[in-house]
C-alpha cells in the first residue's frame, strides 16, 4: 500500500472490500477498492462467488436436460438464454422450426428484454440514490410481463420454455389480447420514466459524462449490447446477423453519442420502446400452426464445434458446442456478455469518486449469474 | 409567586413537549412509511392497528428487545455516546418552538441564536458515530457529514437572519407575533429565504437528495452501519425529530407560526408543520442523490451567494 508523508501529516490509502455483500454490487461481486478519501485509485473485481460449474455440468446432461440450466445464467432474462442455447443446438442439428414457434420465440424474448431492461433502469436509479420509487415502478411493470409468462409457461423467473425444435406449449387462449394490452399500458409508462428520471437535473448531473467508455476501448474489451451501442457503435445481432424472424420487423437500433452512464441508461429506455414495437408487430402477424416440438427429445449431434450467438438484453450471448455423437455435449462454452462488460469497468473508474463507481457499475447492468456461470 | 407559577407552567409544557417528541417521531416514522408506500404504489404497513398506525410501537418494542451488539474494535466511549449526542440537541431545540400563544417551554430572547447553536451540535454525534464505529464505510460517512453540515450551516443561518432582521427580534414568539397580519412567506425576499432555508435544512438533516452521509447504495448506511437495537433507534428518533424541527422552524419563521383563523393555534401550527414535512418526504422519495462534490459546490457556489444577496436586499428594503 502506498503511503505518503506530507510534512507532518501522515496519510495512507484506504483499502476497502466493496462486496460480496453490498447493496449496489448487483449480486455477489467483490470490488477491491483503493481509495484516496472519496477518490477511487484502483478497482479490482473479484468474481467466482456464484460459480456453479455450468459448463462442466453440461457435459453430463443431455442436450434437452441442459435447457433449465441456461435459465440460471442470466436469471432476469431466462427466455433469451433458452433461446440462445436451443438455437445453437438447432444449428448443430440443422433443425427447421415452425413459423409460429419462431414468432412466439421473438415475442417472449422481446418481452423478457423489456423485463430485464426494467430491472436495469430501476436498479440504476436506486444506485443513484433515488430511493426505491423508480425501482418499484419498474417492478410494477415487470410484474405484468411475469404474469404473461406465468400464463404462457407456468413460471415467473426461470421459464424453461424453449425446446429444441420449438417451444414447450402453444400460447394459451386470450394471451395475445393480454400482450396487446400490455404494450398499450407500457408505452405511457416509459414516458413517465423520462419525466421522473431521464431529464431530472440531479439525475443528469450524476450520470452525464461519468464513466465515459470510448468506442475503441469498448471494442477492444469486446463490450457488447446496450453498453457498446451507448458508445456509438451500431451493432445489434438482431439487425446485423438476423436470426429467427427479426428481419421481418421494423425497429431501430438506438445508438448513444458519448458512451457515458446516462447514454447507457438512455439506450435501455429506448430499447424498451423498440421492443414494444417488435412485440406489437409480432403479435399482429402471429401465424397459425403448431409451435410445439415434432422431434424426439434425444439428440445425438456430431460437430467439431459450432458457435451461435444471440442478442441478449445485456449483449452478445454465445454458445460454443462440440458434439461427439453421444447424447451429451462433448464440450459447451458459454460466452456471457456481462463477463466482458465487467472487465472494462476498472479502466473507467480510476480517478472517479466512490459514488461515481456505483453509478458506472449500475449503468453497465452486469449480472453475476452469467459472469460466474 | 408569579415566577413560581411560571416555572410550574414551564415544567408542564416541557413535559407535554417531551411526550410530544416521542409521539411525533413515531408518528412521522409511520407517516413516512405510508407516504413512501403510496408514492410507490404500495400500501405500507397495514397489519398492526388501523392502517398500521401502531407499527412504530411494534418496531420500538422489537428494537428495545434486541441484543445490544458492540462490534469488536470500536472506540467504546465515543461509540456509546454518539447516539445521545445526536438525539439530545434535537430535543433541546424544542425549548423555543412556539406551539401556541403560551405553549412554549421558554421564550428565550435569543431564540434563533439558541436554535442555531444547539442544532449544530448534532453533527458531532454523527461524526463520533462514524469515527467510533471502526468501520471504513462509517468513517467515510462521518467525514462526509462533517463537511456537508458545516457547509450548509452557512446558508441556513443566513436565511434565518433575514427573518430576524424583518421581525427585528430573535425571540420566536415575537417573530410569530410580527406575522399576525400577513405571513412572511408573502414577501418575495422572504420566500427566497424560505427556499434557501428548506434546501439547506434538508441537507442539515441528511435527507435525500442530500443523504450522502448515509448513502445506502454507496456506504451501506454510512455512520450508523454498526449500530443495532436501541442505539440505532436513537439515530432514527433523532432523524425524525430533526425533520419535525426543521419544519416547525420553517412554520414559525416563514408561515406565520400558530397564526391562523378559526382553528386553535396548536392545530394551525401542526397543520403547517406536517405540510412541510410532507413536502420533505415527497422530495425524498422522488429525487436521486447528489454527489458529495456537487453538494458542496451547490452550497458554496449557489446557496451562500444567493442568501448573502438576499440579506443585502432585505437590509436595503428595511432601511429604505
Amino acid at each position: 500500500m502506498d503511503t505518503t508523508q506530507t510534512k507532518d501529516i501522515y496519510t495512507e490509502e484506504f483499502l476497502i472490500n466493496m462486496g460480496p455483500q453490498h447493496p449496489s454490487t448487483h449480486g455477489v461481486l467483490c470490488l477491491e477498492l483503493k481509495l484516496d478519501g472519496e477518490f477511487v485509485k484502483e478497482c479490482t473485481p473479484h468474481i467466482g462467488y456464484l460459480h456453479r460449474s455450468m459448463e462442466k455440468i453440461a457435459e453430463n446432461r443431455t442436450y434437452t436436460q441442459f435447457i433449465p440450466y441456461t435459465d440460471r445464467l442470466d436469471y432476469v432474462a431466462s427466455m433469451n438464454n433458452n433461446l440462445g442455447y436451443v438455437m445453437a443446438v438447432e444449428k448443430m442439428l440443422n433443425l427447421e422450426v415452425s413459423q409460429r414457434a419462431q414468432y412466439i420465440r421473438v415475442i417472449v424474448a422481446e418481452l423478457n428484454r423489456i423485463a430485464s431492461h426494467l430491472i436495469a433502469v430501476g436498479t440504476f436509479a436506486q444506485d443513484l440514490g433515488a430511493f426505491a420509487t423508480p425501482l418499484f415502478y419498474c417492478f410494477r411493470e415487470r410484474e405484468k410481463i411475469l404474469d404473461i409468462f406465468d400464463q404462457i409457461c407456468g413460471n415467473r423467473l426461470t421459464y424453461n420454455y424453449m425446446r429444441i425444435g420449438g417451444v414447450q406449449f402453444d400460447f394459451p387462449k386470450g394471451i395475445d389480447e393480454k400482450i396487446k394490452d400490455f404494450v398499450k399500458y407500457m408505452r405511457p409508462k416509459v414516458d413517465d420514466y423520462d419525466q421522473l428520471l431521464t431529464y431530472n437535473t440531479i439525475f443528469l448531473s450524476r450520470s452525464k459524462h461519468i464513466g465515459v467508455l470510448p468506442k475503441e476501448l469498448a471494442i477492444s474489451y469486446s463490450v457488447t449490447g446496450p453498453n457498446l451501442r451507448a458508445s456509438g457503435v451500431k451493432w445489434d445481432l438482431r439487425k446485423d446477423e438476423p436470426y429467427l424472424v427479426y428481419d421481418k420487423f421494423e425497429f431501430d437500433i438506438p445508438v448513444g453519442k458519448n458512451g457515458d452512464s446516462w447514454d447507457r441508461y438512455k439506450i435501455r429506455i429506448e430499447e424498451i420502446r423498440q421492443s414494444l414495437r417488435i412485440v406489437e408487430q409480432a403479435i399482429g402477424a402471429l401465424p397459425e400452426g403448431d409451435p410445439t416440438v415434432k422431434v424426439g427429445r434425444i439428440h445425438k449431434p456430431s460437430s467439431s464445434g459450432i458457435y451461435f450467438r444471440t442478442e441478449n438484453p445485456r449483449g452478445e450471448l454465445g454458445f460454443y458446442i462440440v458434439g461427439d455423437g453421444s447424447v451429451c455435449p462433448y464440450r459447451l462454452k458459454i460466452r456471457s456478455p456481462s463477463f466482458s462488460n465487467l472487465a472494462v469497468i476498472p479502466e473507467l473508474v480510476k480517478g472517479l469518486k466512490i459514488a461515481d463507481l456505483v453509478c458506472v457499475l449500475g449503468s453497465f447492468d452486469i449480472l453475476m449469474g452469467e459472469i460466474d456461470r | 409567586m408569579l415566577s413560581i407559577l411560571g416555572f410550574i407552567w414551564m415544567l408542564i409544557v416541557g413535559l407535554i413537549v417531551l411526550g410530544f417528541i416521542a409521539g411525533s417521531a413515531m408518528f412521522l416514522i409511520w407517516m413516512e412509511r405510508k407516504v413512501s408506500a403510496h408514492i410507490q404504489s404500495r400500501f405500507g404497513p397495514m397489519r398492526v392497528g388501523w392502517h398500521g398506525v401502531l407499527q412504530s410501537i411494534a418496531d420500538a418494542v422489537k428494537l428495545l428487545l434486541k441484543e445490544d451488539i458492540r462490534p469488536a474494535g470500536v472506540d467504546k466511549l465515543v461509540w456509546w455516546l454518539a447516539p445521545f449526542v445526536v438525539v439530545v440537541p434535537s430535543v433541546m431545540v424544542f425549548v423555543v418552538i412556539p406551539f401556541g400563544k403560551s405553549l412554549i417551554v421558554k421564550d428565550l430572547n435569543v431564540g434563533i441564536l439558541y436554535i442555531m447553536a444547539v442544532s449544530s451540535v448534532g453533527v458531532i454525534g454523527i461524526f463520533m458515530a462514524g469515527w467510533g464505529s471502526n468501520n471504513k464505510y462509517s468513517l467515510l460517512g462521518g467525514m462526509r457529514s462533517a463537511a456537508q453540515i458545516i457547509s450548509y450551516e452557512i446558508p441556513l443561518v443566513l436565511s434565518m437572519i433575514v427573518v430576524a432582521m424583518q421581525a427585528s427580534s430573535l425571540s420566536m414568539q415575537k417573530i410569530v407575533a410580527a406575522q399576525s397580519g400577513h405571513w412572511y412567506i408573502l414577501h418575495p425576499n422572504l420566500t427566497l429565504a424560505f427556499v434557501v432555508y428548506l434546501i439547506s435544512a434538508t441537507a442539515e438533516v441528511n435527507r435525500t437528495p442530500f443523504d450522502i452521509p448515509e448513502a445506502e447504495s454507496e456506504l451501506v448506511s454510512g455512520f450508523h452501519t454498526e449500530y443495532s437495537g436501541m442505539k440505532f433507534a436513537m439515530f432514527f428518533i433523532g432523524e425524525y425529530t430533526n425533520v419535525f424541527i426543521i419544519s416547525a422552524i420553517a412554520t414559525t419563521l416563514f408561515w406565520g407560526g400558530w397564526n391562523g383563523p378559526i382553528l386553535p393555534p396548536v392545530v394551525w401550527f401542526l397543520i403547517k408543520t406536517y405540510g412541510i414535512v410532507f413536502i420533505l418526504m415527497w422530495a425524498r422519495w422522488t429525487f436521486p442523490r447528489v454527489r458529495v462534490d456537487q453538494l458542496m459546490g451547490f452550497a458554496w457556489k449557489a446557496l451562500t451567494p444567493i442568501s448573502l444577496v438576499n440579506l443585502a436586499i432585505t437590509g436595503w428594503l428595511l432601511l429604505r
